[in-house]
């Protein structure tokens, strides 16, 4: 019941960002230099065109009555009519998300294979080889493109090694799970190294606290101190860190998309950024911004249930 | 956190000294020298190699690397690919640059501000960053670049409207904490207009922090112009850029494996020459 209370007022807390986040995708289209229907259209189109567009996209009227038609449309879930394909914005949208949804849990599960044992094992062995090696790893991890490292996996794993499919998402399940692995590691290779920086931490923080101590003065074996005792309260920390990333990570899925042509709401808005499908980048900027705020809030909630100390305020 | 500065000089070293104490640390000057060396070739191209980067010689197209005047060998128009990554160095590394400047000024600005007035002035500023932040950076530096227009003035642009946000939350931060200091308090009793105590007297005690962090922004802004270009958003062709040498090496990948790979090689050496320098900052900073 407390939780139900903590995450209602949460979201109530939520409305003026939510708000905030309507007014720039609303505004993206007037940073359009000049007319903006005229621009869209290009320089083909007949003035009548550009009139009807111009019509079409309200922009004839005062910017608080398109505001309000805007948000109007959108508490409906109406985010528009494609430019280019034949349907509703939303329409496309709920085909290619789920492929994204896919891309970010794969991510975030192969981030947590990859960062967790590395993480732990330099902790317990601070200072010796494998921390000073794996301490390197996010130095060399911040300056590498996600993009890059996705080619190479698929030159080397697709390509030579054939084990993995170059690209596409697969017609069922097994051909689903099959073409989310090179994507997935992609993000967990550009994902880990900060999750593995913040874990280590938090885990010598813990290691050296008293009851740790304790637990190892009677004689506990290692394994079980640092998984049983010390890995649960370290991680406590690392959920927000984890949490934060995700939602930076968010925007990465977009170029890692485009890698593995993967059909998801990235790729979706490079395609019609490049079609020049004003409402559905609009649409599709909306819906980024609606996940991180969402993971966001699913960090936050995690936290507070891991952690009883937080307070549910 | 200036009155242990104060004490620190007199004070023993009671642990034994931790990576990055003293003037130079590993990381630093490794990291100085690698991005020293990336920018010289870069300033050197013209005495580096004698084909033009964007001069297309279709005759010669897809030579391997290694074939005879052509150490990279050529792209898919023919072009030199070892003049393309050094005038690309010279695109890349000046927009990267350049990129992080304006954000910085502009959110250290409005963080002081913010931090300093407090009250409604603070509240809405922060509503105004949370909205920014809610958004992936990439998704909207694109979505900005989109609407505005391509271009590099654009890019430019797009940055700086979304970059803004983290030196503005580090300014404001640090500002909450100077303010209340001796100094602070004194400057402000001895009735100083107040641009003055924020420029003379506070800035110079808030900026490290952001500056800090402008290093490893630096890495990160790079990361984005590539991949921009890689995405066919960036700097328009035919300027040559690593990003979209990468997104064409990428079409001939079954063949030409190293189109993509040596650009890509690229951007890890400068991102890693970078990310050890902003390492060996920090370190510094925080010894």
């Amino acid at each position: 019941m407390k939780y139900l209370i903590y995450i209602l007022r949460r979201l109530v807390s939520l409305i003026p960002v939510l708000l905030g986040i309507s007014f720039i995708v609303f505004f993206l289209i007037r940073l359009i230099p000049g007319d903006p229907a005229a621009t869209l259209l290009g320089t083909h189109a007949t003035p009548q065109a550009v009139e009807a567009l111009r019509a079409q996209l309200g922009l004839d009227r005062p910017l608080w009555s398109q505001y309000l038609t805007f948000m109007g449309h959108l508490l409906q879930g109406n985010l528009g009519y494609s430019f280019v394909y034949d349907g509703s914005v939303s329409s496309l949208i709920s085909t290619s998300l789920p492929v994204t949804l896919w891309l970010l849990v794969s991510g975030t599960v192969f981030t947590l294979l990859i960062a967790v044992p590395l993480a732990v094992l330099a902790a317990a062995r601070r200072g010796g080889t494998a921390d000073n090696i794996i301490r390197a790893v996010p130095v060399i991890g911040l300056g590498l493109p996600s993009f890059w490292l996705g080619i190479m996996l698929i030159l080397v794993f697709g390509l030579k090694l054939g084990w993995f499919p170059v690209g596409g998402f697969g017609n069922d399940l097994a051909g689903h799970l099959r073409s989310i692995v090179l994507p997935g590691i992609t993000v967990a290779l550009a994902l880990s190294p900060i999750l593995i920086r913040s874990l280590r931490a938090s885990m010598i923080d813990v290691l050296g606290s008293d009851y740790i101590v304790t637990a190892q003065a009677k004689g506990i074996s290692t394994a079980r101190v640092v998984f049983g005792h010390a890995l649960r309260n370290a991680a406590v920390s690392s959920v927000t860190v984890l949490g934060v990333n995700i939602a930076y990570l968010t925007g990465a899925t977009l170029v890692i998309e485009r890698v593995f042509s993967l059909p998801g709401i990235g790729q979706q808005m490079i395609n019609s950024i490049l079609g020049r499908d004003f409402p559905t980048v609009q649409g599709i900027t909306l819906v980024f911004a609606i996940m991180v705020v969402v993971v966001n809030l699913l960090t936050d909630v995690t936290h507070a249930v891991l952690d009883p100390r937080v307070k549910l305020t | 956190m200036s009155t242990t500065t104060i004490l620190e000089p007199t004070l023993p070293a009671a642990t034994p000294r931790p990576r990055g104490r003293g003037r130079w640390n590993a990381p630093l000057v490794s990291g100085l020298i690698l991005f020293a060396l990336i920018v010289l070739c870069a300033v050197c191209a013209p005495l580096l190699t004698s084909y033009d980067p964007i001069q297309q010689n279709l005759n010669d197209a897809f030579l391997a690397p290694g074939s005879p005047g052509h150490p990279f060998g050529t792209d898919s128009l023919g072009r030199d690919v070892l003049s393309r990554l050094l005038y690309g160095a010279r695109v890349d590394l000046q927009v990267g640059v350049l990129a992080v400047v304006s954000p910085f000024i502009l959110g250290s600005l409005v963080g002081l501000v913010a931090g300093w007035f407090g009250g409604w002035v603070d509240a809405i500023i922060g509503r105004v960053v949370d909205v920014v932040i809610a958004f992936p950076f990439l998704v909207l530096v694109i979505a900005l670049v989109f609407a505005i227009g391509p271009g590099t003035s654009s890019i430019y642009t797009a940055i700086t409207l979304v970059g803004w946000v983290a030196y503005c939350r580090i300014v404001r931060g640090q500002v909450l904490i100077a303010k209340e200091q001796e100094y602070a308090m004194a400057a402000r009793a001895s009735g100083l207009p107040t641009w003055r105590i924020l420029v003379r007297h506070l800035l110079p005690n808030v900026i490290l922090q952001a500056f800090v962090f402008s290093m490893s922004d630096i890495v990160l802004t790079l990361l984005a112009i590539v991949t921009l270009g890689f995405l066919g958003l960036g700097v328009p062709p035919p300027t040559p850029d690593w990003g979209t040498m990468i997104q064409e090496g990428q079409q001939f990948i079954l063949t030409k494996w190293y189109m993509s790979t040596i650009p890509g090689l690229a951007v890890v050496l400068t991102g890693l020459a970078l990310a050890l320098i902003a390492d060996g900052i920090v370190d510094k900073a925080n010894r």
